[in-house]
């Protein structure tokens, strides 16, 4: 089973390095303990594009799809046997990287 | 068996074996909702077959049986309608390694289902409404009428709530050793809620006391404590609704008006709840394990259901509880029940200088208002009391409080 944890930040400041290290330290956790899928941190929300070609032609608008405070600054994507085993995780991560953790199932398993 | 006999048999197994049979098929097929209806059905069935065939001599296991057949005829439809859902699927809870028991619990299923219902990912009004229906048994319309919800919002709340302990995984099995403690507060604080929803019941078109959600709560927790024996949060909560519950017939008088505890009919107390939570708080006293907090307000509860008046009530020994309590629950209101004890003690003065420094904190609090009301009056300061009364009024949400303080506001001179 395969859960998304999005983390959401609410400022512009980058990880601070000890931050950095929580989050590597954590990283090397996942691994070894074989929870690990893929992680990443994205740019801002100012470097996003939203391209919409549902119609005859595309459209392209600079910015997220969402203006709000919060939003996406990187994610995991874990192995985990159930939610409880997930939530822990998310909590561990979440203090890791100080920044707050969605975890959101993938479909299918 | 005659018509009221078979309805009489099916009450008394719903009370007693529906979270048998809903916890039975959660398990077996890792699926809350397949397990709800299977549940359901088979007790539709029983009052058809049982009325023909009579009672069988263990309803329970008759249940389970017919309730496990619909399910089976359930994912057989299901499987044929979607081809790729495998039953393999279906039961992924059977191709996880069973879990050891943890020491000190008993790996009950019906315990399982309990937790899974006050799951910390679910809201805790959801967490309240999936374990009246699903433990509990009530029905949707049960449900959403004790909560003066929308039947439809009700049914809502709780099917999203079993697809997303379906999509998510929410494992069905008592926690471990570690997380075991802050699961169980979180099962406690439910059926604590729902207690207090029936105690305390609020709205304008609403009897002062739900005892429907009372004797559900007690109910419930009596079902965990059978199944967690050795825990003492458990025990004490068990205690504290018992020792609450006894007073029941003396705390609203026949017009409907809130009796205050000082003032009501000892002889109107149920003495055999009384004795009951009296012997619990003994237990918990007798195992020498710091109380936690369910254990206090019991304890305390004891304390005044053993005066045999109003005015014999050891206050000394409640202030003594709430000191206790206030090292372990720096809630606000626990500072203001222990003023309002302090003011038995001390006098109104000083009770009145604790509380008038809480007002930040609970200024949307009809006890607080209240509270300072009776004190003010106590004090002879009939003007300030007027206003705090009536503060308390536009508060309170129970109409047998809402009496009792309008009463007492309308006497001030």
């Amino acid at each position: 089973m395969q859960y998304l944890f999005s983390v959401i930040h609410d400022s512009n400041e980058l990880a601070t390095p000890s931050e950095m290290a929580a989050i590597d330290a954590f990283n090397d956790r996942l691994v070894a303990d074989g929870h690990w899928v893929f992680a990443g941190g994205l740019g801002g929300p100012d470097t996003a594009t939203v391209i919409d070609n549902r119609g005859e032609q595309a459209v392209f608008t600079d910015g997220p799809f969402l203006e709000s405070k919060e939003y996406l600054a990187g994610f995991w994507v874990i192995e985990a046997p159930d939610l409880d085993v997930a939530l822990k995780l998310a909590t561990e991560g979440s203090t890791h990287c100080n920044r707050k953790i969605e975890v959101r199932p993938f479909l299918g398993a | 068996m005659s018509a009221t006999e078979v309805r009489a048999a099916i009450t008394q197994a719903h009370h007693e074996e529906w979270a048998r049979v809903l916890a039975a098929l959660a398990s077996r097929f890792g699926d809350l909702d397949i397990a709800e209806e299977a549940a359901a059905e088979a007790f539709t069935t029983a009052v058809r077959r049982w009325a023909a065939d009579g009672e069988p001599p263990n309803p329970g296991a008759w249940l389970t049986t017919t309730a496990t057949r619909k399910a089976i005829d359930r994912i057989r439809r299901e499987n044929k309608r979607a081809a790729k859902q495998t039953e393999a699927q279906m039961l992924y809870e059977h191709d996880d390694p069973p879990e050891p028991p943890d020491e000190g619990s008993i790996d009950d299923e019906r315990l399982r289902l309990i937790f899974i219902c006050c799951h910390p990912a679910l809201s805790i009004e959801t967490r309240v409404a999936l374990t009246l229906r699903m433990v509990g048994g009530l029905t949707v319309t049960e449900i959403a009428h004790a909560f003066l919800v929308q039947e439809t919002a009700m049914g809502q709340r709780i099917t999203r709530a079993k697809a997303k302990i379906k999509m998510a995984r929410v494992p069905f099995r008592v926690p471990a050793a570690e997380d075991l403690p802050g699961r169980v507060s979180a099962v406690l604080a439910v059926l604590y809620l729902v207690f207090n929803d029936g105690y305390l019941a609020t709205g304008p078109n609403t009897g002062p006391v739900r005892h429907e959600l009372t004797t559900e709560a007690i109910r419930l927790t009596r079902l965990v404590r059978a199944l967690m024996p050795d825990d003492g949060e458990v025990a004490g909560l068990l205690a504290l609704m018992l020792l609450i519950e006894s007073r029941r017939n003396a705390r609203v008088s026949a017009s409907g008006e809130l009796v205050p505890l000082d003032e009501q009919e000892r002889a109107a107390w149920d003495m055999a709840l009384i004795a009951e939570g009296h012997q619990l708080v003994r237990e918990r006293l007798a195992s020498g394990v710091a109380p936690g907090r369910y254990q206090i307000l019991a304890a305390i509860n004891a304390v005044h259901t053993s005066a045999r008046r109003g005015r014999e009530t050891d206050w000394s020994q409640v202030v003594a509880l709430y000191d206790q309590l206030v090292r372990i629950d720096l809630s606000p209101i626990v500072v203001l029940n222990r003023a309002i004890a302090i003011a038995e003690l001390d006098g109104p003065e000083v009770a009145l200088a604790t509380i008038d420094r809480l007002e930040d904190r609970l200024a949307d609090y009809h006890a607080f208002h209240a509270s300072r009301a009776d004190l003010l009056r106590r004090l002879g300061r009939a003007r300030e009391s007027r206003a705090a009364y009536d503060k308390a009024i536009e508060l309170a949400g129970n109409t047998a409080e809402t009496t009792y303080l309008t009463r007492r506001r309308d006497e001030l001179t």
